[in-house]
């Protein structure tokens, strides 16, 4: 019981970090209807931009743990909303009255672009950072067993939380948000009505990579090493989490990134560690073959 | 003509020489009309006679290979429309427009499908959304001013009992009506319709006549029209442009356009016979 307690704060803290990663493809799929698969990329170069923009801050004597990283997070997240931003105005914009499978294809080229610059500027070494939020609070003690909750896993956890109730307010509510969801239904019409589609679709893509810049520096902190290849691992994981939710349902991916860090990690702990991505992607293929649009996602309804 | 007629004597919208070809084929063909505020402006012609390619170039789809759209302010500013992207052409030149297939965004509501036409006060408002999420005063006031525009308009076309409900819930006839509140949500100077009558049934486009004149008389806009229903044009249209083959045939007044000879062969054919007397 203990150990299962254990187990499932450690899937929720992983599930929240896919989550995050997958709103990210979710949207971008929602609103023109490809997938961005540099997207796990980005998420790598923001936990990066975190890294240096860290060490720099401790070097130039800023030691105060919850300033550093404040500033930390708004520069990583503006400088990797300006990667994201940049992605979508080379790759996939001027392929947008191409045919469907022309952006996928530049998604992956930008991945690989991504992934390589990182290696050859950063090394391909793994890059460590000791532990910056420490502490933690048991919770529960049995025969020796205790069942802990870190404070990194508190931050991580209400973290998400709070931006995933910004998000949906976004979404619902406000003008941009509702603007949004007007280009993903029509976008002939949403600029006959005056949007600027173009506009609206990099704001998507800076609001994605805003999250997932979030996500870097929780990975970055919560996991101590980061190298250049966290963002094909994670970014496959959770554009996994975001296929399984339902792609295009926002409550859906953080859904699917739940479920996703929970099987990884319970099978981690019960069966054999090395089949946790077989787990995982099983999962995947079985809810598919019975719910083909997902666990939230809107089957669709084709007219006749 | 020897009098002016009211569309010449200070027009909204100035078409020019417009002319438009596909490849061989030339779907608009040197066409020049004049559309004033406060009338109704019908096109009308056979089917595939170029009319909707009109309102296509109109609002930015195509590029004419010749020829100005030019759509003139109140404050003086002229607007090339043929120069302009699909997005500026409403938020700029304020030009709103309809379908002949209803493209309502059918997953929202009612409400928000009027909020969305007035997404560009909000979205100045809204300080980027960063405001809206916070609820700052002065978002929170344009959102009611908003809804307000919206309401008016609801309670205009008679929606206003339906408001939070799915756009695509609506029946047909009320989605038609949906759409031009829509239109008219985004404040234009020009409103384009697109056969706003197809499909409905006599009840529900006498509705419309009642709607489009209500709109004529409240609102300093001109309506330019596509309609095949005879009896709504000639019922509500102060001016009728008629287009066959992408050339202007006839443009007058609808007592006009009944009497004209060449308006009758092109809808009913030459009587042969009589020709050849000729």
């Amino acid at each position: 019981m203990e150990y299962f307690a254990q187990q499932m704060i450690n899937g929720v803290t992983l599930g929240s970090v896919y989550g995050l990663i997958a709103i990210g493809y979710t949207m971008v799929y929602g609103i023109i209807g490809m997938i961005n698969f540099a997207h796990g990329d980005i998420f790598m170069v923001s936990a990066f931009v975190s890294l240096i923009v860290f060490i720099a801050l401790l070097s130039i004597g800023i030691t105060w743990i919850p300033l550093a990283l404040l500033i930390v997070l708004i520069v990583s997240m503006a400088v990797t909303s300006v990667y994201g931003w940049t992605v979508e105005r080379l790759a996939y914009r001027p392929l947008r009255a191409s045919f469907r499978l022309a952006p996928l294809i530049t998604a992956i080229g930008m991945s690989i672009v991504l992934q390589n610059y990182v290696q050859i500027v950063q090394g391909a070494r793994v890059k460590p950072l000791p532990p910056v939020i420490t502490g933690s609070y048991t919770l529960m003690e049995k025969d020796g067993f205790t069942v802990q909750i870190s404070n990194m896993q508190i931050a991580i956890i209400v973290t998400t939380f709070i931006l995933m109730i910004a998000f949906s307010a976004l979404i619902s509510k406000t003008s941009l948000g509702r603007c949004q969801r007007a280009c993903e239904q029509d976008r002939t019409m949403a600029a006959l009505l005056g949007i600027n589609v173009d506009r609206t679709i990099s704001l998507t893509f800076i609001m994605g990579a805003g999250l997932a810049s979030v996500a870097g520096l929780m990975y970055l902190l919560y996991y101590g090493v980061i190298d250049f290849y966290i963002g094909f691992v994670v970014g496959i994981k959770a554009f996994t989490a975001a296929v399984l939710g339902g792609i295009g349902s926002l409550p859906g991916a953080m859904l699917g990134g739940l479920i996703i860090g929970l099987v990884e990690t319970f099978w981690s702990a019960y069966f054999a560690i090395g089949y946790k991505d077989v787990a995982a992607f099983s999962i995947l293929i079985i809810v598919l073959i019975f719910l083909p649009s997902g666990l939230l996602g809107k089957p669709e309804v084709e007219k006749i | 003509m020897s009098d002016q007629l009211s569309w010449q004597i200070d027009p909204v919208l100035d078409v020019q020489n417009l002319t438009l070809a596909f490849g061989g084929l030339v779907a608009i063909d040197d066409l020049c009309f004049q559309s004033a505020r406060r009338e109704i402006t019908a096109i009308i012609g056979p089917n595939g006679a170029g009319k909707t390619t009109v309102f296509n170039c109109l609002t930015g789809f195509y590029k004419p290979d010749r020829g100005v759209i030019a759509l003139r302010h109140d404050d003086g500013n002229q607007y090339h429309l043929e120069r302009m992207a699909e997005f500026r052409i409403n938020n700029r030149a304020s030009v709103a427009r309809t379908f002949q297939n209803i493209r309502l965004f059918t997953g929202m509501s009612v409400l928000e499908n009027l909020l969305v036409a007035q997404h560009q006060k909000l979205m100045k408002a809204s300080g980027m959304t960063i405001g809206a999420l916070l609820g700052l005063g002065g978002y929170r006031s344009r959102e009611k001013q908003a809804i307000e525009l919206a309401m008016h308009w609801l309670e205009t076309t008679d929606l206003h009992y339906r408001a939070d409900d799915l756009a695509g819930d609506l029946p047909y006839g009320d989605q038609r009506r949906l759409e031009i509140a829509r239109a008219m949500c985004t404040q234009p100077l020009l409103l384009c319709l697109d056969e706003p009558a197809a499909g409905l049934n006599p009840k529900e486009s006498n509705m419309l006549s009642q709607l489009l004149l209500n709109i004529k008389s409240q609102e300093k806009i001109a309506i330019l029209l596509i309609e095949h229903d005879m009896s709504v044009v000639m019922e509500i249209s102060d001016h009728i442009v008629v287009i066959d083959y992408g050339r202007k045939i006839s443009d007058g007044t609808p007592m006009q356009i009944r009497n004209d000879p060449k308006v009758i062969a092109a809808y009913l054919g030459v009587d042969e016979t009589r020709e050849a007397v000729k």
